[in-house]
């Protein structure tokens, strides 16, 4: 059952240019993409920088208005929600972000910080809280006594397993984690994804996991939507698109990540150029400019999500024309 | 992750307690300075060996006891009125106190009020409170004081008000300054997936964070509001004689000056320069020490 799901979700932002200029361009940080999440699954995202990740988890989070489309939680529009319906939706969806060093307030002390979502929405007695706070800190792994502690005290991996115990301190069903491990070292990023499955199995959370990290990405996700510009060019199963993934920039992507075996010979695919600006996104497929199968109908036509093989690919090397000019 | 490094950072910080108080600029005059004087304010009733509003006239300009004909009756000597000079100086103590912290605290209130719900709201909030700032800023501090002074009347309580007037617009920038930085900062961001109404972020996530140069910005503001309830004083339309009051003492002694009976502005004149020397230096101390990108390290 989908806990969440986005159809045609579509966040555009104004750009104003001089004085007198007005708003002259559009950028479409989000283009009309659709995606659901399952409960107690977690649904990958991956992209390059400012291909609209972020702003994806924004909208979910409330933080950010769409320009256009629906988000639904447990079948109910998000927008005409009562308030009380807002409220629940408030306690069911929690996030953790990228950067620790960030996401703590440096002037609260950790039970402060991870009791406050529960002592904004919920009327608890102290006794209540501080049992909850330790509760949490157990799942996450760190001792009760870091509860009296200030957010400096703590490494950048501790302090991630604070903002995770304090996401999960409303029991949420769904958690939306913005590139979790990218800001922690190496060493550090198998801990915490390691916690998030064990904590995913236990409590059965649904997640919204964005990264640019593919290996973690393949390692947590059940199903992937890589997005390129704002729109999706591939979604699929986790596995089946790790191990083969179709679109020639989801190649370029998994190939452009560390071989799981350094022995490992593949095939290797280098992007030209650079991102375009989503100001001015290229003509037909936004890929077109940097793709090596790039044909002339791709520099026209933008290719349409459709099923291929149980994935969608938005690509047309695997349409009827695309596979007639090949 | 184990419990021996909470409990060796729990050590550490145990350590480091009043760490501020022992490093090695800690600007250690200056303060003793400031606490003096205000111990002194304190306990001006107690210290002061005089009655400092009245006078003997048969005492008029007597010099401090070192020289020819001074006393220890009269340790600072005495003004044109026969009142004791060092009375005078500890009675002003109170009166620069009480005016200096209460301006600094009244105006940093109201600027680091306005300036969290300028930064924190933004749009057309934002916009009213800065074009009003700028505006108020474009007027000369001084000046307005005196216009201030002359519509509601000298009074300590009104110079107090005047100087949180003239004064709150720096804290308004500057904390507006930082609330647009922390407002992007992700843990306000969480604050609002939490389900934090805007109020409670400003007060118990943005507030705390903006302490530490509100903080900062008084102790330097503390000077300049001296000096001006002083320069008020001087001109006439401070504090109301015959209350003494530093400025308003440099001002009678003046004529004074070129006859010489020097002790009458250069008694006051020193207080004034001691206070706000001591203000600036242990401001500029606290800048660099509470400075957040200094200390986030």
């Amino acid at each position: 059952m989908a806990v969440l799901e986005a159809v045609e979700l579509s966040k555009h932002f104004e750009t104003r240019r001089g004085i007198f200029g007005g708003s002259r361009g559009t950028v479409k940080a989000v283009d009309g993409i659709s995606f659901s999440v399952e409960s107690g699954k977690t649904l990958g995202l991956v992209g390059e920088s400012g291909c609209g990740k972020t702003t994806t988890a924004k909208m979910v989070l409330g933080l950010e208005q769409p320009s256009g489309g629906v988000i639904r939680f447990d079948g109910h529009n998000l927008e005409t929600l009562d308030t009380d319906g807002r409220r629940h939706y408030r306690k069911s969806v929690q996030a953790v972000f990228q950067d620790p060093y960030a996401s703590l307030n440096p002037r609260m002390r950790i039970s402060e910080i991870i009791a406050e979502p529960l002592v904004t929405n919920e009327t608890v007695s102290s006794a209540g809280v501080a049992k909850r706070v330790s509760e949490l800190l157990d799942l996450v792994g760190l001792p009760a006594r870091a509860a009296q502690l200030f957010p400096h005290e703590f490494s950048g991996g501790q302090r991630q397993r604070i903002a995770i115990a304090r996401a999960l301190a409303l029991s949420p069903r769904l958690v939306v984690l913005d590139e979790p491990v990218s800001a922690l070292d190496v060493s550090i990023r198998a801990q915490i994804l390691n916690l998030l499955v064990d904590l995913q199995a236990e409590l059965g959370l649904a997640y919204l996991f964005i990264a640019h990290d593919l290996a973690a990405v393949a390692h947590l996700s059940h199903m992937i939507i890589v997005m390129y510009l704002g729109k999706i060019v591939e979604a699929g199963d986790a596995r089946d698109l790790a191990l083969d993934p179709k679109h020639p920039y989801t190649q370029a992507l998994f190939s452009a990540a560390l071989p799981s075996h350094p022995n490992e010979r593949r095939e290797e695919v280098i992007l030209r150029g650079e991102i375009p600006s989503p100001l001015k996104p290229p003509s037909g497929c936004r890929f077109h400019p940097r793709c090596v199968h790039a044909m002339p109908a791709c520099a026209v036509e933008a290719p349409e999500l459709a099923a291929v093989d149980g994935r969608f690919l938005a690509c047309h090397l695997f349409t009827h024309e695309g596979i007639k000019g090949h | 992750m184990s419990t021996t490094t909470i409990t060796e950072v729990a050590a550490i910080r145990d350590t480091g307690r009043f760490r501020l108080l022992r490093s090695r600029d800690f600007p250690l005059v200056p303060v003793l300075i400031i606490l003096t004087i205000a111990l002194v304010a304190v306990f001006a009733d107690f210290l002061a060996p005089h009655n400092p509003e009245v006078g003997k006239l048969a005492a008029r300009f007597k010099p401090p006891f070192w020289m020819a004909g001074g006393s220890m009756t009269y340790p600072l000597g005495t003004d044109q009125l026969g009142r004791d000079m060092l009375s005078r100086l500890i009675f002003g103590a109170r009166v620069s106190m009480v005016v200096g912290f209460t301006a600094v605290i009244f105006a940093g209130v109201v600027g680091t009020t306005l300036g969290i719900i300028s930064g924190y709201m933004g749009g057309w909030v934002d916009q009213a409170i800065m074009r009003l700032t700028d505006a108020w800023l474009a007027l000369p501090a001084l000046t307005f004081a005196i216009f201030l002074a002359a519509i509601v009347g000298p009074s300590e309580m009104n110079i107090v008000i005047i100087l949180a007037l003239v004064y709150w617009t720096r804290y308004a920038r500057i904390v507006r300054g930082e609330v647009l930085s922390l407002k992007e900062r992700e843990f306000v961001r969480l604050a609002v997936v939490a389900g934090c109404s805007k109020w409670t972020i400003m007060r118990k996530h943005i507030l705390p964070n903006v302490m530490n140069s509100a903080v900062v910005l008084a102790s330097l503001m503390l000077g300049v509001v001296i000096v001006a309830e002083a320069s008020l004083s001087f001109l006439g339309v401070g504090v109301p004689p015959p209350k003494p009051a530093w400025g308003l003492m440099l001002s009678d002694g003046k004529q004074g000056l070129m006859v010489g009976y020097w002790w009458l502005t250069v008694m006051p004149g020193l207080c004034i320069m001691l206070m706000v020397l001591s203000a600036n230096l242990l401001g500029d101390w606290l800048r660099v020490k509470l400075d957040p990108q200094l200390r986030q390290l």
